[in-house]
């Protein structure tokens, strides 16, 4: 059947539009077999295609189209089944590959949409990191030049090459047209420009500190902008160009004594300085957050290091300082050392200077003792012995006086007769005070006990001498001496609150009154009496000589007995009393036998003190070996005599007592032999005494003999009585 | 001559002993130690104290002779003299002694020599008094009195 499956057209079929039709079917066939053509070749070019699958069912859908309006063009005259036939096949093909497609697109457009949003959250990502990147490095730079910055200006301690090397550094970093600091005056009233970039020695502008705008900076601890035209800023001459920001940023002055601190009300206790950094004037450069922390930064280090500066100076100030006070102690250390060795010879000479000429006066007193004298004459040769004997006494003493201040000097204990010690200091001042025509008394109470225990001799000298200063200052009237025991109230002195006497059973306190009127002495010199070598001006004792030593000896003398001493005066011309009070032991037994520690005056053969002693004596000098053992022998020890330290140590043994060492023998060590006894001997009872003989009992000696272990220490050439004491002395510990 | 004027004249003579300085209060020391048990103490020492010093003094000439004088031993020498001087109490030549030791430690030759010229006088001066001094004493005995005890205070 011929049928015609196409639309029966409404009208008869236009020629003209049956053309066009067929012309564009055609031209569609050709877009439709070429785009897939295109889309192959371009695929093919690019690497990345990841939907080929969709291009392939793309293209065959595509072709089918195309072929479908290829064979269309058949259909438009008489076709033949088969033709009809082709034509529902690809009509029916292309059906089904365009709905599979169809189908496909629901899945693979999203996607491909989505590729565009994430391309584009990607682009942003990408630009945000450049961001953050740049803003790091920055900081990192920032960084870096902190760090060098902090370096230059703490790699010195010189204040002058800190600020400098930090204006220095800031200008090279920051680029900076100008940076000046301002420090606060000494008076705290005002900044000084003191140093600034540009400019070598900055003349000294000031600018009074209480300006709000100075306030506001010292006020923050941040870098502040401030307005070019402030004082502060104005810091280059106005050019043409605008000029660039300002900024200001304080510094803390910590620890800085050497400005005085001023009481400001609200920044009392913390000192700054201004820091002013311009930027360069025709660059329209503007702050920048990082730079403002470097500035920040940068002044808080250089407050660190100025501080370390100043603690530096000071250091080396004070060091300086005590270097130069050492020097000058170590000077002046030499120097009394000098001094005192100077007068510890000049004591040793004078001392036996003059006993020389006291040989003299004794001896030849002595002869004319002998020889026929009327009375008076033999009262004052007597006289003159005994004040020699007293002279005697007084240099002793006056070595004793050098030992007083050494503090080595001891009290020599004795019983002796009270009364005796009274009378003949009254015989010794009768003859002068009958020269002078004064009146002289003398009371003893009648409880003063006959007998006490003391040192007679310095009792003596310190009655003499207050006796004699009595005499001395007194050109008419009387002198009266009272002497008696002291009983609880009249013992305290009112200007010695700190002496209180305490008496007991084995001891008394002596009190000594001497009143005479003479002179007098005034108030105020009362004091300087007891002083050494002092004397009051009165054109009267200018005339009587003497040394000024006497009344500073007896203070020390009556201190030693637990004594005081002063002296009242109402005024001069109204003469004056001189008291002292001292401590003296009662004696148990009056006139009993001999107490151990008196020392023998006796010249004559006594009973042997010693018997049977065995005494080692170790030295070389054969006399003096032989005048030592002559000694040992009379008090009959048992002697054995060595001349070597080697020959000592050998021979020593535990029934040796004693040991006798010459200590000033030069090559022969007698410390050393000291040292081996004590080594030898661990046990304290079997070890023998050891007794140094020396030519030198200064201090030096002394310690030394008591440093190595000995017990005690004799004066060359030695004496009978010395020996008996030393050895008695010894044997009693 | 009878022994009153003898112990008389011994004392005087002893007396100026002193006065001139020859000798000090330690040969009384010595004086003080001879006793019945130890009758001849101070002769024994002097006489020990003459042989040691001349001794000495020849060692001493001999030292300083030398052409490199060894000051130290001079110097121990003049100690040992100086050391048996004060022992017996010959006062002038310890004393020649302590400033010989001096010119010692300064190491002067010439100051030395002479020093020792002068230790040598004092001692041949103080040797001469006191063989003098041991001639009365033995006279004395000899005509039957007893030594006057010296009473020196100080």
């Amino acid at each position: 059947m011929e049928s015609c499956y196409c639309i029966e057209p409404q009208w008869p079929a236009d020629e003209l539009l049956m053309k066009y039709q067929y012309i564009s079917d055609f031209f569609i066939a050709l877009a439709y077999f070429s785009i897939p053509l295109e889309l192959i070749y371009f695929v093919k070019k690019s690497a990345v295609f990841p939907y080929k699958w969709v291009l392939v069912q793309f293209g065959a859908f595509i072709v089918l189209c195309g072929a479908t309006h290829l064979i269309s063009l058949w259909t438009f005259t008489m076709h033949t089944r088969t033709v009809a036939v082709v034509m529902t096949t690809s009509k029916v093909l292309t059906a089904v590959v365009s709905c599979a497609t169809a189908l496909m697109l629901v899945h693979i457009i999203p996607d491909l949409l989505s590729v565009k949003t994430r391309e584009l959250f990607l682009k942003n990502k990408a630009a945000e990191l450049d961001r953050e990147m740049g803003l790091i490095r920055t900081q990192e730079e920032t960084g870096r030049h902190v760090r060098m910055l902090t370096h230059e200006i703490r790699s010195t301690l010189d204040r002058h090459t800190i600020l400098r090397t930090t204006l220095v550094e800031l200008g090279r970093t920051l680029a900076l047209e100008e940076c000046a600091l301002w420090m606060p005056t000494r008076t705290g009233l005002e900044l000084q420009l003191s140093y600034t970039l540009r400019q070598q020695n900055p003349v000294g502008y000031t600018v009074p500190i209480h300006l709000p705008v100075i306030n506001q900076v010292f006020s923050s601890s941040r870098a502040v902008k401030i307005s070019p035209n402030c004082p502060v800023a104005r810091l280059r001459p106005a050019g043409k160009y605008m000029p660039g920001e300002v900024v200001a940023v304080r510094v803390p002055l910590l620890h800085l004594s050497n400005f005085q601190i001023n009481a400001w009300p609200e920044l009392s206790t913390k000192r700054y300085a201004l820091m002013v950094l311009m930027l360069p004037s025709d660059s329209a450069r503007q702050w920048h957050v990082h730079e403002l922390e470097l500035v920040e930064v940068v002044a808080d280090q250089v407050a660190v290091a100025l501080s370390h500066a100043a603690i530096l100076e000071e250091s080396t100030r004070a060091r300086d300082l005590l270097m130069e006070q050492n020097v000058a102690l170590d000077l002046a250390r030499r120097e009394a050392e000098t001094a005192i060795r100077a007068r510890n010879d000049f004591l040793a000479v004078m001392n036996h200077e003059m006993r020389t000429p006291m040989h003299a006066i004794i001896a030849l007193s002595s002869l004319l003792q002998e020889t026929e004298l009327t009375p008076e004459q033999r009262l004052m040769v007597e006289t003159i012995l005994k004040s020699s004997n007293l002279l005697a006494t007084l240099i002793n003493d006056v070595l004793d006086l050098s030992r007083l201040e050494d503090g080595s000097l001891q009290l020599e204990l004795g019983t002796f007769n009270l009364y005796a010690v009274f009378r003949e200091v009254f015989n010794l001042i009768k003859p002068i005070a009958s020269v002078k025509k004064l009146n002289v008394s003398l009371n003893l109470a009648p409880d003063l006990p006959e007998y006490a225990i003391g040192d007679e001799k310095r009792l003596m000298q310190t009655i003499l001498n207050v006796v004699g200063n009595a005499l001395k200052f007194s050109k008419e009237g009387s002198i009266s001496v009272t002497a008696f025991v002291a009983k609880s109230e009249s013992l305290r002195d009112p200007r010695a609150p700190e002496f209180f006497p305490v008496p007991s059973d084995n001891h008394f306190y002596l009190r000594v009154q001497v009143k005479d009127s003479g002179s007098g002495i005034s108030p105020q010199d009362i004091p300087k009496l007891f002083t050494k070598f002092a004397q009051t001006q009165s054109t009267a004792t200018r005339n009587s000589g003497g040394s000024g030593l006497g009344l500073a000896i007896c203070k020390r003398f009556v201190n030693l007995m637990e004594g005081h001493i002063w002296i009242e005066s109402e005024g001069l011309g109204k003469g004056c009393t001189a008291i002292f009070i001292v401590k003296l032991g009662i004696p148990e037994r009056l006139n009993g036998p001999r107490l151990p520690f008196i020392p023998e005056v006796s010249t004559s053969h006594g009973p042997t003190a010693f018997p049977g002693l065995k005494v080692l004596v170790m030295d070389e000098n054969g006399v003096s070996r032989m005048v030592t053992k002559g000694l040992l022998v009379h008090l009959g020890c048992d002697v054995t005599m060595v001349s070597s330290s080697d020959e000592c140590l050998h021979v020593v043994s535990h029934e040796h007592k004693v040991v006798l060492v010459d200590v000033c023998v030069p090559g022969i060590n007698g410390y050393e032999i000291a040292i081996r006894i004590h080594e030898k001997f661990t046990k304290r009872y079997e070890r023998p005494l050891i007794v140094a003989l020396t030519g030198n009992t200064d201090k030096v000696t002394k310690e030394k003999c008591m440093r190595v272990g000995m017990d005690g220490v004799i004066l060359k050439p030695v004496s009978l009585d010395k020996m008996r004491s030393v050895l008695s002395d010894l044997l009693e510990q | 001559m009878e022994v009153g004027q003898m112990q008389g004249r011994l004392v005087d003579y002893t007396k100026s002993l002193f006065m001139e300085g020859f000798l000090d209060g330690q040969f009384l020391q010595l004086q003080q130690l001879q006793d019945e048990s130890n009758p001849d103490f101070v002769v024994e020492v002097v006489s020990l104290f003459f042989d040691d010093s001349e001794k000495l003094l020849n060692d001493l000439t001999m030292a300083l002779d030398q052409p490199n004088v060894d000051f130290k031993k001079v110097d121990a020498h003049v100690h040992q003299l100086k050391g048996s001087s004060s022992s017996i109490g010959a006062q002038r030549v310890k004393n020649g002694c302590i400033a010989f030791r001096n010119f010692c430690e300064e190491q002067n030759i010439e100051a030395c020599l002479r020093c020792l010229q002068q230790v040598k006088q004092e001692y041949y001066l103080v040797k001469n008094k006191l063989e003098a001094l041991f001639r009365l004493e033995q006279q004395i005995v000899a005509a039957g009195g007893s030594i006057p005890m010296m009473e020196m205070g100080f």
